[in-house]
């Protein structure tokens, strides 16, 4: 035990794990939160979709030699845009515009880099960002946006809650669903282009989504929902970065096993005491 | 005299093309317990968005002598809305979670909840015998506290005006009569004016004071001796005007 706490501390030393440390615990806390709303508005699917917009986002960026982070975040927020718009006018559920949305990035990713061709590597390692590689600049990034996302969440709590629980409801009481929604999405799609690079693809979403199912296990308030997912999220990247470094194992995917763990045990005492409750 | 709290002035709904409702006129007075009533698609539901300024609509509403438009009428409305099984049964909020949303409404942005606000979402529930529930997840309430909680909700902000769209749907027979007698007790008691959308007719009647019978325009209104004497409603329903009437 004493050895492990050694190793630790010694991993603490290292400027990468402090920066992954510090970028995960903001990235965790940003995701986290807008996933309580995106979880219960059944739009939990959309830091997936938009992930792979911006893999055809980084695709053009790398095509014309741009930044790919200046060139993502206009066009991703513009897709989650277009998500709403196609989920309010056309005929089209929430889930679908996403579906259709992430697969035309897909599509459009893959054709740029096969015919531009040359950058493939590239394209891919921010396909599977890499949190032990984390600069300060996203560093900061990340913790400016992610407290961009506290404050929002802060200062339109009741409205958030107002529409998550009854979207009508909202409506008549005056608040202005459709300024929210927009405002919600694009923070999304802020946290999901910076994820990619520090986080990847897959953990941007499972950050989203985990935490908060986690979380909705156990709460009987709202508003303890939406700490609880956050300590969750937070204790995942922590863990799961401290057990990358000691097994030597990919940190994104333990980071996701450790929030995957923490849904089994509240799951499964939950049902303890559902069926406790029943008997 | 009896004060006017709502006037609606020729108010035609168009939607999708159709007219869904066309020149209504009517008022609605203060203390008043209206029932509007009418078949399946005679523009109930939309007379009462029109009321909620959720669908723009032509003709005039006047609030209190001041025009809809230029009026906040949120504050002063308390809204319970049709369906009452509507959210997900695992939603996390606490039946006091959900009353205080009925506050937003009269809150200015950065909206914040002061300890009146609890203090009101406690005195509601009170009123509507629900305040052991305040603690409880919303989803694990009965069909019939949830509607309790919603009306509370509705009631928070003490609207002088209450619309009521189809609340005794999803209750049973003997909960729908308690949740009768509650409205009637805020009418009586506290003096909210009630507009009240129903198909049960036949229970409604026992209540009210005032009928709109509406298809796509207003069929009827007066008060409910007016509509019990008149014949034109009786070649509307019949024998079930006597049922409304409860002079069978």
């Amino acid at each position: 035990m004493e050895h492990l706490f050694q190793q630790i501390q010694e991993s603490l030393q290292y400027a990468f794990i402090q920066r992954a440390i510090v970028a995960g615990c903001f990235m965790a806390l940003g995701c986290s939160f807008l996933g309580v709303f995106l979880v219960l508005r059944r739009f939990s699917l959309i830091g997936d979709g938009l992930a792979h917009v911006s893999f055809a986002t980084v695709a053009i960026a790398l095509l014309l030699h741009a930044q790919p982070m200046v060139v993502s975040i206009p066009l991703v927020s513009l897709a989650s845009l277009a998500i709403l718009k196609l989920n309010e006018k056309a005929r089209v559920y929430g889930d679908a515009a996403i579906g259709l949305v992430s697969s035309f990035g897909i599509a459009l990713g893959v054709i740029i880099a096969s015919t531009a061709g040359g950058f493939n590597v590239d394209l891919f390692s921010y396909l599977f960002g890499n949190i032990l590689s984390v600069s300060t600049f996203e560093v900061w990034m990340t913790a400016g946006i992610s407290l961009v996302v506290a404050v929002v969440t802060m200062l339109f709590y009741h409205d958030l809650f107002a529409i998550t629980f009854d979207e009508d409801y909202a409506q008549v009481s005056g608040v202005k669903v459709r300024t929210v929604n927009q405002v919600l999405i694009l923070l999304t799609s802020f946290i999901v282009v910076l994820g990619i690079k520090i986080v990847g693809t897959m953990l941007v979403s499972s950050l989203i989504i985990l935490p908060a199912i986690a979380a909705l296990q156990v709460v009987r308030s709202f508003r303890a929902a939406i700490v609880l997912a956050g300590a969750i999220a937070v204790f995942s990247v922590i863990a799961g970065i401290f057990i990358s470094y000691l097994l030597d194992l990919p940190s994104g995917a333990t980071v996701v096993m450790v929030n995957f763990a923490i849904f089994i045990v509240l799951f499964v005492s939950q049902s303890f005491r559902l069926g406790d409750a029943r008997g | 005299m009896s004060v006017k709290l709502v006037e609606l002035d020729r108010v035609s709904v168009q939607y999708r093309g159709f007219e869904a409702l066309s020149e209504i006129s009517f008022p609605i007075e203060a203390g008043d317990y209206t029932a509007i009533v009418g078949p399946n698609g005679s523009g109930k539901t939309t007379l009462i968005k029109a009321i909620l300024g959720l669908v723009p609509f032509e003709g005039q509403i006047i609030f209190q002598g001041t025009n809809l438009s230029a009026f906040k009428t949120t504050q002063h409305i308390g809204y319970l809305p049709q369906k009452i099984s509507f959210f997900d049964p695992w939603f996390p909020a606490t039946a006091k979670e959900v009353v205080l949303s009925g506050v937003y409404c009269c809150k200015k942005f950065p909206k914040r909840l002061s300890s009146s606000d609890h203090r009101a979402a406690e005195k509601a529930m009170g009123t509507l015998g629900v305040q052991d529930l305040q603690g409880r997840p919303i989803g694990k309430l009965s069909g019939g506290q949830q509607q309790r909680v919603l009306l509370a909700r509705a009631l928070v902000h003490r609207p002088q005006l209450l619309i009521l769209d189809e609340p005794t749907v999803a209750l049973d027979p003997q909960t729908r009569e308690a949740f009768y007698s509650t409205i009637q007790k805020l009418n009586k008691e506290e003096g909210v004016t009630i507009l009240l959308v129903s198909h049960d007719v036949g229970s409604a009647g026992r209540y009210v004071s005032k009928m709109l019978y509406l298809d796509k325009k207003v069929v009827f209104y007066g008060t409910l001796e007016e509509f019990c004497r008149s014949p034109e409603m009786s070649g509307y329903f019949g024998a079930g005007q006597h049922l409304i009437c409860h002079r069978h």
